[in-house]
């Protein structure tokens, strides 16, 4: 009856070598390496940029552990951390600022592993060492903006339409319209309800004041914070690029708020000073009569800037239109050829000013620069085809769907800006990283052994096994993180501890079992058996139990709890799996063939 | 080797008066310093900054605590942390101005006088984010307790679902006692380890549960006080081992896991030393007290007995 078919057999075997190959690769360590990736979407990382790196590091006699190329960089792997620095400062020098120069850590598992998407698990910045920012985006702000920005329109309206109005005037995000009489504020607000479809409109009679309020629609509010948070999205990580960090995390939380998470960053008072910065964009006209020459001084009255492929444009000094004109840009089609395109959406005085720029300017090119720490990037540069009226501006014609999006984004950036406040830091220096690994590493260890040596003293043949299959759990909960690739954290290396220490839970009530069965007078293969069936109901209940605490920890914890709630999840399953299949499978193989078995060794 | 070779039944059920005591006056004294104590909230919950700086020789903290005050940081929480190298300061919310920035100018200033100082982490946690957290926690609690119970209802049956959770939300108001009176710092990990404490402790509650109804079906004729004196007897040793090599664990991290892990692990270890109290002496007294009777069980056999031909 103790005896299992061989297909259990093979499974634990399967599972159990799964398990040895994905934790491998957490023995190997890692080392210090750099990667380059480059940053302009004309470049790509091929077989001439390993080319390139590789004689680079050569001429400066570095040499490197290894130089690899994935798909979007180049990866050299360094001895030790000196030569690391060195050569992240040679490539950056050698290659410009093209190229984005990070330092990285490698795992020094073979290929065969990395070939199979074996990896070691991923350290928490509690771990490694690094930066963590919490965000927030100042909403209120920017739907405040929004609304400004529609009152100066409706008032410009209500003058260019000839409609005699004694205010307007904004309370937040109430714009209140005064009129003299209900005739010309049906007049107006037929107007104006034509015009701004992104506003809600309502007549009022106050005391003998004739007002018509302005809010803006839900579906608006929601529009425009939606496109704040993507927009800072989008500057955050071009800015973060700049800072050369490998595997930066830039990812949305909740509405209004945006983690950023950058390993190794040690500077953060640079850092911090990055995410702050504002961008500012800048309408000029662009130079064609000169050709810019790299390295020489731009004409007198001109500048040169470099464009998105890194050519170089000159631009004239006086500005067109300035950011803050510019109400929205979204990316779409042109209507008439159907080609991608970029609709910008100007305020009242923005359109006056465009109307008369570009009457004058037909046929010449204009420039769209992004500002951002004193340092100009031309983001796009089309010909003016005719005067433009009415505030709406559509660029279109060589770019394709994705282009359209970048640049309506970065116009965004510059134009949109809504600030972001840092409320919360973590920062942990890479000593303290590499303390707490030991440290968690130590304890479990140290647990382990202890658990082990009393198992084993107390149910002799059966605490081995309990403790052969509590090392099984460990190794394929470590496999599991690693496959998975969740965040370890400090908490969470506790949770690897606490598991261990609940999951012999189950071997002791299994154990347990088996001596009462013997005891009351049962064979001992009926004993095993009857210990491992009236157990596993027990088992699995607390389990259970255990999994929801897990659960809704990982729903409402949030960071380094989040990582401990993970591996009790994670560890729940796995010795599951261990204490009843595996520790079975065991039990069966050293006592399930005897026939007549006299003898248990469970002390 | 067998600690627990105990051949008649404990009468657990007749203690009933005094465990019930003993409980009832620890759940009060917890409740009572909860109240008026108050509990050491961490930067987490509160908001502040928290910087753990390391020098290269022995830090002067009355030095330090001068240099705050030039800044204009009057209140300042100076200690030492782990060794007499490392420095830990603590500067709440209302005193800081700058926000994010305060941690910078600190380490500058820390510089001028003494170079060799070494940021070790650094924690800001501005106000929204607080608020937050202490939210999220308690309904995380709260859901754990409604979910467990809603578990136990459905495998077992309402009056097992009750005490057990009645007995865990005892342990873990205890441990939260505990920390109110020696006024130990309550972070967001102390938090998650007061979740897995409910989870973990409620097992106890399980395993004598699943022994509860087991006894029922097999023992017809017993009286339920001896049921239940039977029930916890016989997995009395399980509990006292199991409990063992899980603190064993728990105290590996206690005294090898840094101060990160220090406070995580001591919740767990009150929690552990209570569950198995509150498991054996507390649910199953309130599962008395609720009435549970065989009735609780037998109905659904008799349904099994009408299919049959």
């Amino acid at each position: 009856m103790n005896r299992y078919p061989l297909w259990k057999y093979l499974l634990v075997l399967v599972v159990f070598i799964l398990g040895l190959i994905y934790t491998l690769p957490n023995f190997y360590g890692e080392s210090p390496a750099v990667q380059i990736l480059p940053l302009r979407p004309n470049l790509k990382a091929d077989s001439a940029l390993l080319q390139r790196v590789g004689d680079a590091l050569k001429a400066a006699n570095l040499n490197a552990e290894g130089i690899a190329l994935d798909p979007t960089s180049v990866k050299a792997r360094f001895n030790n951390t000196d030569n690391q620095l060195k050569a992240k400062d040679i490539l950056q020098a050698k290659l410009g600022d093209d190229y984005m120069v990070a330092l990285n850590l490698l795992s020094r598992s073979p290929q065969w592993l990395s070939a199979m998407n074996a990896r070691p698990m991923y350290l928490g910045l509690d771990l490694r060492g690094g930066v963590h920012f919490l965000l927030q985006i100042d909403m209120k702000g920017a739907l405040d903006k929004a609304v400004e920005t529609a009152s100066g329109d409706m008032r410009s309206t209500l003058r260019d339409q000839n409609i005699a109005y004694s205010g307007v005037s904004r309370d937040g995000r109430l714009v209140t319209v005064k009129f003299r009489d209900a005739e010309t504020r049906n007049k107006g607000s037929a107007e104006l309800k034509q015009r701004f479809g992104s506003l809600a409109f309502n007549d009022k009679n106050e005391g003998n004041e004739i007002l018509l309020l302005a809010t803006l629609k839900p579906q608006e509010e929601n529009r425009i914070q939606e496109s704040a948070v993507q927009q800072n999205l989008v500057t955050l990580r071009n800015r973060i690029n700049e800072l050369g960090v490998a595997e930066p995390i830039i990812q949305q939380q909740g509405v209004d708020r945006i983690v950023v998470q950058l390993p190794g960053v040690l500077d953060t008072a640079h850092a911090k000073d990055i995410l702050g910065r504002t961008a500012t964009l800048e309408v000029r006209l662009v130079d064609d009569e000169h050709k810019p020459i790299d390295g020489s001084a731009a004409p007198f009255g001109t500048e040169m800037f470099k464009d998105r492929d890194g050519s170089m444009l000159l631009v004239k000094k006086s500005v067109l239109l300035t950011g803050e004109r510019i109400n929205d840009a979204q990316p779409g089609f042109d209507n008439r050829s159907n080609e991608p395109a970029v609709h910008i959406n100007l305020d009242s005085a923005g359109t006056r000013k465009f109307k008369e720029a570009t009457r004058e300017n037909v046929g010449k090119r204009m420039a769209i620069i992004l500002f951002e720490k004193g340092k100009g990037e031309v983001i796009t540069a089309p010909v003016i085809r005719e005067e433009i009226g009415g505030g709406r501006v559509q660029i279109s014609g060589q770019m394709n769907t994705k282009e359209a999006n970048d640049i309506s984004l970065l116009l965004r950036a510059g134009a949109l800006a809504a600030p972001m406040e840092i409320i919360e830091e973590r920062t942990v220096g890479p000593s303290l990283g590499a303390d707490n690994i030991v440290r968690g590493f130590r304890s479990t260890q140290i647990g382990f052994v202890a658990i082990a040596i009393f198992m084993i003293a107390y149910y002799l043949m059966f605490g081995v096994v309990s403790v052969l299959a509590l090392g099984a759990n460990l190794l394929l909960l470590v496999a599991l993180l690693s496959m998975l690739q969740a965040t370890l954290t400090l908490p969470g290396m506790a949770g690897i501890a606490l598991t261990l220490g609940m999951a012999i839970d189950a071997n002791v009530l299994i154990n347990e079992r088996i001596r009462e069965e013997l005891r009351n007078g049962n064979t001992p293969q009926a004993s095993i058996h009857a210990g491992y069936e009236n157990a596993f109901r027990t088992i699995l209940d607390s389990n259970i139990t255990t999994f929801i605490a897990g659960f809704a920890l990982f729903m409402f914890g949030s960071g380094a709890v989040r990582g401990f709630a993970v591996v009790l999840c994670l560890g729940i399953l796995t010795s599951m799996f261990s204490a009843v299949l595996i520790s079975r499978a065991l039990v069966n193989l050293i006592y399930g063939r005897k026939l007549r078995l006299t003898n248990i060794s469970i002390g | 080797m067998e600690f627990f070779k105990i051949n008649r039944n404990i009468p657990f059920m007749s203690y009933g008066r005094y465990t019930t005591t003993i409980s009832l006056v620890t759940f009060i004294l917890a409740v009572f310093f909860i109240a008026t104590r108050g509990l050491n909230f961490g930067v987490d919950f509160t908001g502040g900054t928290v910087m753990e700086v390391h020098y290269a020789q022995t830090a002067d903290l009355s030095k330090v605590r001068g240099q705050l005050t030039d800044m204009g940081l009057h209140d300042v929480l100076v200690q030492n942390f782990g060794s007499s190298h490392d420095v830990l300061l603590q500067v709440s919310l209302k005193q800081n101005v700058v926000g994010a920035k305060l941690s910078e100018q600190i380490l500058d200033k820390l510089r001028q006088q003494d170079a060799s100082v070494e940021m070790r982490r650094v924690e800001f946690v501005g106000p929204q984010v607080g608020k937050d957290l202490v939210e999220n926690g308690a309904l995380a609690l709260l859901l754990v307790s409604i979910g467990i119970a809603c578990y136990l209802w459905a495998r077992f049956e309402w009056k097992f679902g009750l005490a057990a959770i009645i007995a865990n939300l005892h342990d873990v108001i205890i441990i939260i006692g505990f920390f109110a009176f020696f006024q130990w710092d309550f972070s967001l990990t102390v938090l998650a380890a007061l979740l897995a404490v409910l989870g973990y402790s409620v097992n106890e509650s399980v395993v004598v549960f699943d022994r509860i109804r087991e006894n029922f079906r097999k023992m017809r004729k017993t009286e339920v006080a001896e049921i239940i004196d039977n029930a916890i007897t016989r997995t009395m040793s399980r509990t006292i081992i199991t409990h063992l090599c899980t603190q064993m664990m728990v105290t590996a991290m206690l005294f090898l896991g840094g101060e990160t892990l220090h406070y995580f692990a001591l919740a767990l270890t009150i929690g552990i030393l209570f569950s198995i109290y509150s498991s054996v002496l507390v649910a199953s007294p309130l599962l008395m007290l609720m009435g549970v009777s065989r009735e609780d069980f037998i109905k659904t056999e008799k349904v099994a007995e009408e299919v049959l031909p």
